[in-house]
């Protein structure tokens, strides 16, 4: 029992050991709170963007399969696709403006 | 062990209070290491039961009566099969059981969200580990699983023989693998209201596991109907029993979640009744194991007397003020980003079904609960059984189908009238068309809900064939793969949609089966003696002869029963009662206590795509009742006659249970010398396989939904739209 008690010790006391010593090295220096503001609203956006996709592929496959007229698709692929903009746009504020943009190409599209 | 045991849910119950205590300081104070080592709190738990689980295991099947609880329900016949399952058919070995589930299913989502959802997982898991606290304190403070006796007794009063059943070494895992992944997204919700993170992203970490807990706990209800019909020897799979309620009713309540959370995923939309769906789900599935566990079935007052109800109903009252809390303080964050766009809309459809789904609950909850409320008010306890149910649930479910045909064939957002004539005419002349052929040339029309529900199956299974065809010929045409491919691809790269169109196939054949063994169902209750028979509709059925087995361990009493129809031999059943002996009742004789003890029915039944021959037999012990005496009797007199010394000698022990044993045999085989007319409830139920095949459908369609996508598509997703040019979004793959 004793041995079972040292290793829950060591498991649960690990983060804290480690931020102690992290602590004791460099006492100035602080990793930044990955619970910040920024980083929640990161990722909030981003799975924002991903339902958004979602529902793009969604409408295309409602499209597909005869559940959209040509028109309606029109209309909601137009709105769709200007939602996920505006969710690209603020992803890019938030990560900053100047991230670079990735040089691999995107998929060709399939729906269906 | 048993110390090591206890050692174990101790050391537990600190390491989870103080999980609680560093997730909660680590979001306050902002310190990262914290809720960290909170995190590693919620994994030395779940190695800490899973090692308390593994004792109480072993003590089980190694039949180790020192264990109070293995000797209350475990014996050294019991089976290994058996003994295993039998931990969990203890009050005690359940709560422990709960525990160990909640600290697996804590331990898989925090480490899957250890670098998402920062900001809300340090409460999350102070919730999760609240429950944990809850429980293992039960275990701890009111039903140890490793009690003791200081006198281990040299046999155990074995498992419940109704629990004898292979349904039975699965259904309580089941449900409570649900009752706990339940737990989840319900942590997580409050961690959303607490922070005020009611963005999708809490959505999108616990769907998976909110869809796992629909689908465990589905698949453990499905378990208990089938014990219920195969085992309880009344003829049926649902009795509207409360205990069966408590785990239809956050089953319910997680279907209309995995539902609306894609309006909110989509058009953010329903956020205040996501969340209450998700703290309700939550809630019930506590109320289900409190309902379970408590007492409060048998009596308002028995549940006083039960040491676990009080804490049960504290906990629920906290989770039911805090939920209401919750949202009231965050209402203003919880309003929708958009509004409906056309009531012919799959949001609307939804939204409908989530009504409909929210009344059944409702109805349920006050009918379970309505004798316990009488009976607080009036002290006159009520019963209430399938008749009061029946008026409610039937015209709901029949909305209910109705709605899922529906749901697949509307577009979001909107439908035009020229695409509602092209997607609904085919459902609807299958619809029509299956209405007119029952009409014609069954007598279904006698039944009119019945033929409705008919009607509606028929609609929601064209729509899904309806689906299925066009989305692979929408593949097909752009892929130009064979159409077993396609079909395929279609299914693995819209795992949702058709995984969910799959499991509203699924319940269209379950609810055709309910319909049409309730309603078409014939059954006579008649007394027969061997060579006689009797007729169900338009099958007879002859009792040949009788059987009989016996041993010091169960006593079987039945018959073998031919079924023939318009002369044709159809079947052979072979149908008995088990009777188990008593041998810690104080007040029945050396003979006697081998028949008063519990007993079971082994059920004959033939069963059949179109339908089911089920029959069980209930002999009388009456006739064999004054021989029961006399031999209770006589072994009295024999066991007073023998001296102290003649008493504690192996050989005269022995041989008088030798004896006994003979006696009882004996007893028995009379029932097949001289067989006695035995009470038979023969059943000839249409379609009940269709219940079990449509569960397995809804599981089915189930799986596929919860399956990830494969890596490569991930990875082509992710990079897709990591490469997005500013302007308008490159057309992602389906």
């Amino acid at each position: 029992m004793l041995a079972v008690l040292a290793v829950v010790v060591v498991i649960v006391t690990g983060p804290l050991r480690r931020e102690y010593s992290a602590r004791a090295r460099e006492p100035e220096a602080r990793e930044a709170d990955p619970g910040s503001a920024d980083a929640m609203e990161l990722a909030e956006l981003e799975a924002a963007r991903e339902a958004k996709y979602r529902e793009i592929r969604d409408a295309e496959l409602d499209h597909r399969t005869g559940k959209l007229s040509d028109a309606d698709f029109e209309a909601v692929d137009g709105t769709l696709r200007a939602e996920a903009v505006a969710i690209l746009h603020k992803l890019d504020h938030v990560r900053g403006s100047n991230a670079p943009p990735e040089s691999e190409p995107p998929e060709q599209p399939r729906a269906g | 062990m048993a110390l090591l045991g206890r050692a174990l849910l101790i050391l537990g119950l600190l390491v989870a209070l103080y999980g609680i205590g560093s997730s909660l300081y680590g979001a306050v104070a902002r310190r990262r290491e914290w809720v960290d080592s909170g995190r590693r709190a919620v994994y030395a738990l779940a190695g800490l039961m899973t090692f308390a689980f593994a004792i109480l295991e072993v003590a089980f099947l190694r039949s180790d009566f020192s264990f109070n609880v293995v000797a209350a329900h475990s014996s050294t016949t019991t089976p290994t099969f058996y003994k295993a399952t039998a931990a969990w058919s203890s009050q005690e070995g359940s709560l422990l059981l709960w525990v160990f589930l909640l600290s697996v299913w804590s331990s898989l989502i925090l480490f899957l969200t250890r670098r998402r959802v920062r900001e809300i997982t340090p409460y999350a898991t102070a919730v999760l580990m609240g429950f944990a606290t809850f429980f293992i304190a039960l275990a701890v403070f009111l039903a140890n699983p490793f009690a003791t006796s200081a006198r281990a007794p040299a046999e155990g009063a074995g498992l419940d023989p109704l629990l004898l059943h292979p349904s039975m070494m699965f259904h309580p895992p089941m449900l409570y693998s649900g009752y706990t992944l339940l737990t989840i997204p319900f942590a997580f919700a409050v961690g959303a209201l607490v922070t005020g993170r009611l963005g999708n992203e809490w959505i999108s970490v616990t769907r998976r596991f909110a869809l796992a807990a629909w689908l465990f706990l589905g698949v453990g209800i499905l378990l208990g109907a089938r014990w219920s019909y195969t085992e309880l020897g009344w003829g049926g799979y649902w009795a509207w029993d409360a205990v069966e309620n408590a785990a239809l009713m956050p089953w319910l309540v997680a279907t209309a979640f995995i539902h609306s959370i894609m309006i909110q995923e989509k058009r953010g939309m329903l956020k205040v009744w996501n969340v209450s769906l998700i703290l309700g789900s939550g809630t019930l599935a506590i109320l289900g194991t409190f309902l379970v566990r408590s007492g409060i079935l048998d009596s308002i007052h028995a549940f006083g007397a039960s040491t676990l109800g009080v804490p049960f109903v504290l906990l629920i009252a906290a989770m039911v003020a805090g939920s209401i809390w919750l949202i009231v303080k965050r209402r203003a964050l919880l309003r929708s980003d958009a509004q409906l766009d056309s009531l012919l809309s799959r949001e609307a459809v939804f939204l409908f079904q989530n009504l409909v789904l929210v009344a059944i609950v409702f109805v349920i909850f006050w009918v379970t609960f309505f004798p316990l409320v009488s009976e607080a008010i009036t002290g006159t306890k009520v019963s209430v059984g399938p008749p009061a149910f029946r008026p409610f649930i039937v015209p709901l479910a029949l909305i209910l189908v109705l709605l899922s045909g529906i749901g697949p064939i509307v577009a979001w957002r909107r439908v035009t009238v020229a695409n509602m004539r092209r997607n609904f005419t085919f459902p609807v002349i299958a619809g029509v068309v299956t209405l007119i052929v029952l009409v014609a040339a069954t007598n279904a029309d006698t039944r009119p809900f019945a033929l409705v529900m008919f009607g509606l199956a028929a609609f929601v299974v064209a729509t899904v064939v309806q689906e299925l065809w066009r989305g692979t010929s929408a593949r097909r045409a752009m892929t130009r793969d064979p159409l077993p491919v396609a079909f395929v691809g279609l299914i693995r790269r819209n795992r949702r949609r058709y995984g969910g169109y799959i499991a509203h196939l699924g319940l269209a054949v379950l609810l055709v089966g309910v319909a049409a063994s309730s309603s078409f169902q014939h059954s006579q209750n008649v007394n027969l003696s061997p060579g006689q028979h009797a007729f169900v509709d338009g099958y007879k059925v002859t009792y040949v002869r009788p059987m009989a087995r016996a041993s010091a361990a169960k006593i079987s009493l039945g018959a073998i029963l031919d079924v023939s129809k318009n002369g044709k031999h159809v079947t052979t059943l072979i149908t008995s009662r088990g009777f188990y002996p008593a041998p810690l009742d104080p007040t029945a004789g050396p003979i006697s206590e081998a028949f008063n003890g519990q007993s079971d029915s082994n059920v004959g039944l033939r069963a059949g795509l179109t339908r089911d021959l089920w029959a069980v037999a209930n002999p009388n012990l009456d006739p064999l009742q004054n021989e029961i005496n006399q031999g209770d009797r006589v072994f009295e007199r024999l066991m007073t006659s023998l001296t102290p010394a003649q008493a504690s000698q192996p050989s005269i022990v022995t041989g008088i249970r030798a004896e006994r044993t003979a006696a009882i045999v004996g007893l028995t085989s009379r029932f097949v010398r001289h067989p006695w007319p035995v009470t038979f409830l023969l059943i000839v139920s249409p379609l009940v396989t269709w219940i079990w095949l449509g569960a397995i459908i809804i599981a089915f369609g189930g799986l596929i939904s919860l399956w990830p996508l494969p890596a490569p598509a991930r990875r082509r997703s992710t990079a897709a739209a990591r490469t997005i040019p500013r302007g308008l979004p490159a057309r992602e793959p389906a």
